[in-house]
C-alpha cells in the first residue's frame, strides 16, 4: 500500500509506453490480482508493483465475428462471454464461465487475465487450447501473434515480454463443431479445478470425427492438449468416441499431488472426465 | 489519492481515495457504508458483494478507481428499483428466518436483488447459482432460497401474552442485520483510533530475539510497538482457570505458526506498509511437533514445563468390564482440524479510560464475561476496571469463546493511551485462533446375537495444539459421549488431550463429540452388518430412553427422546433404502446409498457450574426491559430469552425492550457454548419474568392466574385491580438465576456430569460417482428432540446450519497450517452443495428447562457426518475411516476393496 503507483491510461499507446516504462502488474478484472496482494500482505509483505489498469482503454471488450472466425478483447469477462450468441463450439468455455468463482467474480474476471495468470488451474485455458485460439499481443513493435499452446511457457510463465500486453484472443471458425468442458472440484460453486477437460469436435453429416481437439487442465504444469488422442479420434463415428480414450493417450501428462488430490487419483480422473466429455457429444 | 465520481445508491458521489484501495475499503472506511462486509479480501466469501452497472461482484476485487463513472448500489440502497427489490427481500429473510448471524446477509441480499432484476420469477436453480459466490456458515441455506422464492411482502405477527413460547417469531434483532446497520467489530470505532497488525510467527516452533525496537518505530513511523514486555499484568490467558499457558505476546520463544509475538500501532497507513522484514526479529527455527503422534513419542521434546509426555489431560470413563461377543467390531479413525469460517474475522476496538486503570472493549465474541477476566488479568487491574462491549457477532461455532483480539488490544492501547482498534486478515483468523481437535480414534465394540450392545472401548489422542485452550474440555466431554446414545454396560473410554506445535484447538461444535460419533457409528454399521440386521433396527434396539442409565451411571428420568425420533425417520428410511436399491439394480457408475446415525449431546459445561443470571425491570414510566447477558452469535438467543421470559411474566413480547450483553450493564450469563443458552440462560430468563409476576402478584394482592395487562403506565392486574406504576416509589425489579444441576465425575467418570441431554438421528442419501470419488449429498432428514421449540424457525435454522458443517466435516474441511489459510483452498459448503433437509421436531419436554426446552446447537451436527459415511458405505461398500473423504481418498479407497 501507500507507495504504489497506479496507472489507469485511456489508450493502449500510453499503456505499452507505462508497460515499457515501468515494471507494473496489469490489471483487468482484479480477480487474481487482489487474492494474490491479500495472501502476501497477511504475512507480512504488504508491498506491491505499481500497476497497470488496462479497463479504461476502449475498443478492448468487444467480441466480434471476423472473416476467420471470432476476436475477444482482452477485457471481455466471463459474464460477458456468457450473454454473447456464439455458436456451438463455445459451449465448452461457456460452461467454464459458469463454473469460474462465483457470479460476482464471473462479472468482473476476463477470459484474457485468466490466461495471462496462465495457473495450472485456470478454467479457460484448456478450452482456449481445445479452441486452437491464438493470442494477438501489442508491443512496441506492433502486433503479434501466438498460438495459445505457445503462448503458455510453465507454471504460471507466459511467452508475454515485460513491454507486451495482450490485446485479444483469435478463434478460428471450425464447421459443424461442438465445445465441451467437464471440471471436476471437491465442492459446487467457487472451486478450483482438481482436473477440467475440454474438447472442441468437428463431425460430419455421417456423424464421423472429421476434427478433434482436446485439453487437460489442471494435470501437468500447463494445461495441455493431447495430440495422440486427437488423431485416433479423426475418422471415428462419434457415439463410439468415448471407448476409444485409453491411458497411455494421457503420458504426456504430469500431475502432481497436492491438497486437493494425488497425481494417481488426477491421471485416473483425466480418463473419466475425458470419456464423458466424449460420451456427451464434446 | 484520486478523486473518484460516481452514483451510489443512486446519488451522485465524489471520494477521495488511493486508486488500488479494493472498493469494500473505501465505501467502509471513507465513506462510512459499514452494511459491505468484508470477510476475506480474496473474493472467497461474497460477503461483500455489491452490485456494480447492475451486476454483482465483490467489493473487495474492485480497485476503487474502476467505479469512476459506474453506478454503485450497496445493502443501504432505499432508492430505485434496488431499492424496491431490496425491501422485498428483507421482509422475506426476516419472516423465513434467513439471517441468522447476519454477517453475509448484505453480500447474500445483493447477490439476490442482482437476480431477482433480471428473472423476477427465478426456479431453486436459478437462485442457487445466483447466491452461488456468497458463503453463510449459519443457515445451511435452505431458508435463505426459500426467502429469495418467496421475495414478497410478508404479514409481521406479534404473539399476544402467553403465546410467544412455541411462536415462529421474526428474530427481534434481525431488521439491523438485513439493512446493513448492525455493528459487527469491524463496523465502529472512535475517530481518533489508532490501528494495531500484529506481528506473527512464521515458524511452527522458534525461539527469536528482537533488536532495536526504538530505532524501528522511528524508522517505520509507528507510535508503539509492542512485546511481551509491554503487558502490564500477567502475560498469559488460557480457558482453564488454573492454566493460563498461552502468552498475549511471545516472549523469545513461539509454538506455532501464527503466534503473536509484536503489536505495530500507529495510524493505518503506518501500520499496514510494514514489511515484518524491516523489523528486528532474529529467528531460531526449532524442530516442529505436527500431530499428536509425534507430540506423544518418547524422544519429543516437552513443549511445556507442566506437561510431561506433552500431554496436557487425560479423561477417563469406566463401567463394568468391557468383554467380546457374538459381534465384534473394530476400528481406527482420524480426524483432521477443521475450521470454524465464521464469516466475520475477529475484531474490534479498546479505549482506555484516563484513569490509567480502566478499559472498554469492543468486539465480536461469545464469552463476554470470560473475556473481562481475561482482559483484567492481562492488564493488571480488577476484574469491575474492565467493561466489554459484544459488538454483533458475525458467527462463532466456539471458536469466539477464547479470546483473541481482546488481550491485543488492551495492551495496545495502555501502551498507546488512546484507542486502538484491528480487523484480523482472514489468513491471521484462520492461522492464529482455534480448530476443532484433530483426532486419532481407535474403538471396539461388541454386541450380543441379539444385537444388544454388550462392549464398548474408546481409545484417543486430540491434537489439542501448542496451547490448551479447550482441550481440557474435550478430554473430559468426549468419555462420557463416546459410546453413543446407547445402552451398553460395559465401557472402557479414554481421551488424551496432547500438546503438538500446531494451531491451538480449541471449542468447535460438539467439542470432540462428533469426532467420536465418526468412529462409533461406524463400529455400530458393522455390528449390523455382522449380525444380519437393519441399521436402523440395532439402533432402535439400542437406543437409551427414558428411565436408563447413562454410560456415567445417570438414570434418565426424563427427555430422552431418542426411540421416537427414530421411530419419526422409519418410514422415510425405509423409502430410502427402497429408492437405493431400485437405483442400484443396474449397478450404475453413480450409485445411491442410504445412511443414518445417532446421536446425544449433555447441554451445559460438563460437571461443573455454569450458572446464568438475569434482570428484569418494569420501570414507573411503563417501560419493560429485559437485561440479558446472553450473546447472540445468530443462533437467535436474543429472541429465545424474550419469548421465554414474557410468557412466564404474562405480558406481550411487543412491550418488551432489552439491554444486551454488556458486562456493565446486564449480568453474567455464561459462554455462548455447550448447547446452554436456551437450556440455561432460558430457564433464567423463565424465572427472571416469574420473580417479577410474584412481586406484580404480591403487590396486587392477586392469585397466581391473575392476567396481567401494561397500558403505558397502567399495570392492570386481573380484573380488579390495576397499578400505577409512577405513583410506584421506585421501579420494579427482579432478578432470576439458574444453575443445572450436575455432580462432579469420579476417578472412572461416574456422576451427574449434565442435567439433561440432547438426542437426535439424522438420515442420509447420498450419490457416488464411483469412477470419480465424488460423493454428493442428495437428502437429508433429521429428528431431534429439542425438549420444546421455543420458536421453531430458529430451531430449524440451527438444525439446517448443523447439517451443512457437519457435511463440510464429512467430505471437504481441512485445515492445514500453512497450507488452506483462505477460504479457496479451505473448503466450506456452498449453496450448491447442501441437500434438502426435512426435520421432524421431537418434543419430549425436559422439566429443568424452561417450558420444556434444551439445547439445539450442538446436536445438530454431530449426526450428520457419520450418517454420511454410513451412506457412502451403503452405496460403494468402503468403510471411509478418515474424514473428510474427498474424491481422492474415496477413490483410493475403492481401489483398494477391488484388490
Amino acid at each position: 500500500m501507500g507507495m504504489t503507483a497506479y496507472h489507469r491510461p485511456t489508450t493502449l499507446q500510453d499503456a505499452l509506453a507505462i508497460r515499457a516504462g515501468a515494471d507494473v502488474a496489469v490489471l483487468a478484472g482484479g480477480t487474481d490480482i487482489f487474492p494474490a496482494r491479500t495472501a502476501r500482505a497477511a504475512w507480512g509483505d504488504p508491498t506491491h508493483r505499481d500497476v497497470l489498469d488496462i479497463s479504461a482503454i476502449p475498443g478492448l471488450r468487444d467480441i466480434e465475428e471476423t472473416a476467420e472466425g471470432w476476436r475477444i478483447g482482452c477485457l471481455v469477462t466471463w459474464s460477458g462471454l456468457l450473454r454473447a450468441p456464439l455458436p456451438p463450439i463455445f459451449d465448452g468455455l461457456k460452461a467454464a464461465s459458469r463454473e469460474v468463482g462465483g457470479m460476482q467474480v464471473q462479472s468482473r474476471g476476463t477470459l484474457v487475465g485468466n490466461l495471462v495468470t496462465a495457473s495450472p488451474a485456470g478454467d479457460g485455458i484448456p478450452n482456449l487450447l481445445a479452441l486452437d485460439a491464438t493470442v494477438e499481443i501489442a508491443g512496441p513493435h506492433g502486433i503479434r501473434r501466438l498460438p495459445v499452446a505457445d503462448f503458455l511457457t510453465g507454471y504460471r510463465a507466459t511467452a508475454l515480454a515485460a513491454d507486451e500486453l495482450v490485446i485479444a484472443l483469435q478463434v478460428p471458425r471450425l464447421e459443424n463443431a461442438q465445445g465441451g468442458f467437464r471440471k471436476l472440484g471437491a465442492r459446487h460453486y467457487l472451486v478450483i479445478s482438481i482436473a477440467m477437460a475440454a474438447g472442441v469436435i468437428a463431425t460430419n453429416t455421417a456423424g464421423r470425427i472429421t476434427a478433434a481437439r482436446i485439453a487437460l487442465g489442471a494435470c501437468s504444469t500447463t494445461a495441455q492438449r493431447l495430440p495422440a488422442l486427437e488423431a485416433v479420434l479423426t475418422g471415428v463415428d462419434h457415439a463410439q468416441a468415448a471407448r476409444v480414450v485409453q491411458p497411455h493417450h494421457l503420458e504426456a501428462i504430469t500431475p502432481i499431488d497436492d491438497i486437493r488430490a494425488t497425481a494417481a487419483y488426477r491421471r485416473d480422473a483425466a480418463l473419466v472426465l475425458l470419456r464423458d466429455l466424449l460420451e456427451a457429444r464434446a | 489519492m484520486i478523486d473518484i465520481a460516481f452514483t451510489l445508491n443512486g446519488a451522485p458521489c465524489t471520494v477521495t481515495a488511493p486508486p488500488f484501495a479494493p472498493l469494500s475499503d473505501t465505501l467502509r472506511e471513507r465513506l462510512g457504508l459499514t452494511g459491505t462486509k468484508e470477510g476475506c479480501n480474496a473474493g472467497d466469501c461474497g460477503a461483500c458483494t455489491v452490485l456494480v452497472d447492475g451486476a454483482q461482484a465483490c467489493a473487495c476485487l474492485i480497485p476503487s478507481a474502476q467505479v469512476q463513472s459506474a453506478q454503485v448500489e450497496t445493502v443501504e440502497a432505499t432508492d430505485g428499483a434496488v431499492g424496491a427489490v431490496l425491501a422485498r427481500l428483507r421482509a422475506a429473510f426476516l419472516a423465513h428466518g434467513a439471517a441468522q448471524c447476519g454477517i453475509c446477509s448484505p453480500g447474500m441480499l445483493m447477490a439476490a436483488a442482482d437476480l431477482l432484476l433480471r428473472d423476477a420469477a427465478p426456479d431453486r436453480a436459478a437462485v442457487r447459482d445466483a447466491l452461488g459466490g456468497v458463503l453463510c456458515r449459519c443457515t445451511g441455506y435452505a431458508k435463505i432460497l426459500d426467502a429469495v422464492l418467496d421475495a414478497s411482502p410478508q404479514a409481521t405477527h406479534s404473539p399476544l401474552a402467553g403465546e410467544a413460547v412455541g411462536a415462529s417469531i421474526a428474530r427481534l434483532d434481525g431488521a439491523a442485520k438485513l439493512d446493513g446497520t448492525d455493528r459487527f467489530g469491524a463496523d465502529e470505532a472512535p475517530a481518533d483510533a489508532l490501528w494495531l497488525r500484529v506481528v506473527r510467527s512464521p515458524h511452527a516452533s522458534a525461539r527469536f530475539s528482537l533488536g532495536d525496537l526504538e530505532a524501528a518505530r522511528g524508522a517505520l513511523g509507528l507510535e508503539a510497538i509492542i512485546t511481551a514486555a509491554d503487558v502490564p499484568g500477567l502475560n498469559a490467558f488460557g480457558i482453564m482457570p488454573n492454566l493460563k499457558d498461552q502468552p498475549v505476546l511471545a516472549d523469545g520463544l513461539v509454538r506455532f505458526r501464527g503466534e503473536a509475538l509484536l503489536g505495530l500501532v500507529g495510524t493505518r497507513e503506518a501500520v499496514a506498509a510494514v514489511r515484518d522484514a524491516a523489523l528486528p526479529i532474529t529467528w531460531h527455527p526449532l524442530p516442529a511437533l505436527h500431530g499428536a503422534a509425534a507430540a506423544s513419542a518418547a524422544d519429543a521434546p516437552q513443549l511445556h514445563a507442566h506437561a510431561p509426555g506433552n500431554l496436557l489431560i487425560e479423561g477417563r470413563l469406566n463401567r463394568n468390564t468391557p468383554a467380546r461377543d457374538v459381534a465384534n467390531a473394530e476400528g481406527h479413525f482420524t480426524t483432521g482440524f477443521v475450521e470454524h469460517a465464521y464469516i466475520e474475522p475477529e475484531a474490534g476496538y479498546a479505549q482506555p479510560a484516563p484513569d490509567g486503570i480502566g478499559m472498554e472493549v469492543f468486539a465480536c465474541t461469545q464469552a463476554p464475561y470470560m473475556d473481562r477476566e481475561e482482559t483484567a488479568r492481562v492488564l493488571g487491574v480488577a476484574e469491575d476496571a474492565v467493561r466489554i462491549r459484544p459488538s454483533a457477532c458475525g458467527g462463532g461455532f466456539g471458536g469466539k469463546l477464547d479470546v483473541s483480539v481482546q488481550p491485543l488490544l488492551a495492551v495496545a492501547a495502555r501502551k498507546a493511551g488512546r484507542p486502538v482498534r484491528i480487523i484480523y486478515s482472514r489468513a491471521e483468523s484462520m492461522a492464529s485462533t482455534t480448530k476443532r481437535h484433530p483426532a486419532s480414534i481407535t474403538a471396539r465394540m461388541a454386541a450380543d446375537a441379539e444385537g444388544r450392545f454388550t462392549s464398548y472401548e474408546f481409545d484417543a489422542d486430540f491434537n489439542t495444539g501448542a496451547y490448551a485452550s479447550w482441550g481440557a474440555t474435550v478430554a473430559n466431554r468426549v468419555p462420557v459421549h463416546a459410546g453413543g446414545p446407547y445402552r451398553i454396560t460395559n465401557l472402557r473410554n479414554r481421551a488424551r488431550a496432547i500438546y503438538t506445535n500446531d494451531t491451538p484447538a480449541g471449542a468447535f461444535r460438539g467439542f470432540g463429540v462428533p469426532q467420536a460419533a465418526i468412529a462409533t457409528e461406524s463400529l455400530v454399521d458393522d455390528l449390523a452388518e455382522q449380525l444380519g440386521l437393519d441399521r436402523w433396527e440395532i439402533r432402535r434396539r439400542n437406543a437409551i430412553g427414558r428411565g436408563d442409565t447413562t454410560h456415567s451411571g445417570q438414570v434418565l428420568h426424563a427427555s430422552a427422546g431418542l426411540p421416537e425420533c427414530l421411530d419419526a425417520l422409519k418410514p422415510d428410511w425405509n423409502a430410502m433404502l427402497a429408492q437405493v436399491a431400485a437405483h442400484n439394480a443396474t449397478a450404475p457408475r453413480v450409485r445411491l446409498g442410504a445412511g443414518i446415525a445417532c446421536m446425544w449431546y449433555g447441554c451445559g459445561n460438563t460437571s461443573m457450574s455454569n450458572p446464568s443470571r438475569m434482570k428484569l425491570t418494569l420501570a414507573r414510566d411503563g417501560t419493560l426491559t429485559l437485561f440479558n447477558g446472553a450473546v447472540d452469535i445468530g443462533q437467535g438467543s436474543t429472541t429465545v430469552m424474550a419469548q421465554i421470559c414474557a410468557d412466564a411474566l404474562g405480558l406481550p413480547l411487543a412491550q418488551f425492550r432489552f439491554v444486551l450483553g454488556d458486562t456493565a450493564r446486564t449480568y453474567d450469563a455464561g459462554k455462548t457454548s455447550a448447547s446452554r443458552q436456551t437450556f440455561v440462560s432460558g430457564r433464567a430468563a423463565m424465572e427472571t419474568g416469574l420473580a417479577l409476576r410474584r412481586r406484580i402478584l404480591a403487590l396486587a394482592n392477586a392469585g397466581e392466574d391473575a392476567v396481567l395487562a401494561l397500558d403505558g403506565t397502567q399495570l392492570r392486574v386481573g380484573e380488579a385491580r390495576v397499578i400505577d406504576l409512577a405513583a410506584l416509589p421506585e421501579d420494579l425489579e427482579a432478578e432470576g438465576r439458574y444453575d443445572p444441576p450436575t455432580t462432579a465425575l469420579d476417578a472412572d467418570g461416574q456422576g451427574t456430569p449434565y442435567a439433561t441431554y440432547g438426542f437426535a438421528a439424522q438420515i442420509a442419501l447420498v450419490s457416488v460417482d464411483t469412477a470419480l470419488g465424488v460423493t454428493k449429498v442428495r437428502r437429508i432428514v433429521a429428528a431431534q428432540d429439542v425438549g420444546r421449540a421455543v420458536n421453531p424457525t430458529l430451531v430449524l435454522g440451527q438444525i439446517h446450519g448443523g447439517i451443512a458443517q457437519g457435511l463440510g466435516l464429512a467430505l471437504m474441511e481441512e485445515f492445514i497450517p500453512g497450507r488452506t489459510e483462505n477460504l479457496h483452498d479451505y473448503l466450506i459448503p456452498t449453496v450448491g452443495d447442501v441437500p434438502e433437509i426435512d426435520v421432524h421436531l421431537i418434543e419430549d419436554p425436559e422439566p429443568e428447562g424452561p417450558y420444556g426446552a434444551k439445547g439445539v446447537g450442538e446436536p445438530a451436527l454431530v449426526p450428520t457426518a457419520p450418517a454420511i459415511l454410513s451412506a457412502i458405505r451403503h452405496a460403494t461398500g468402503v468403510t471411509m475411516r478418515q474424514v473428510p473423504v474427498l474424491p481422492h481418498r474415496l477413490w483410493e479407497a475403492q481401489r483398494a476393496l477391488r484388490r
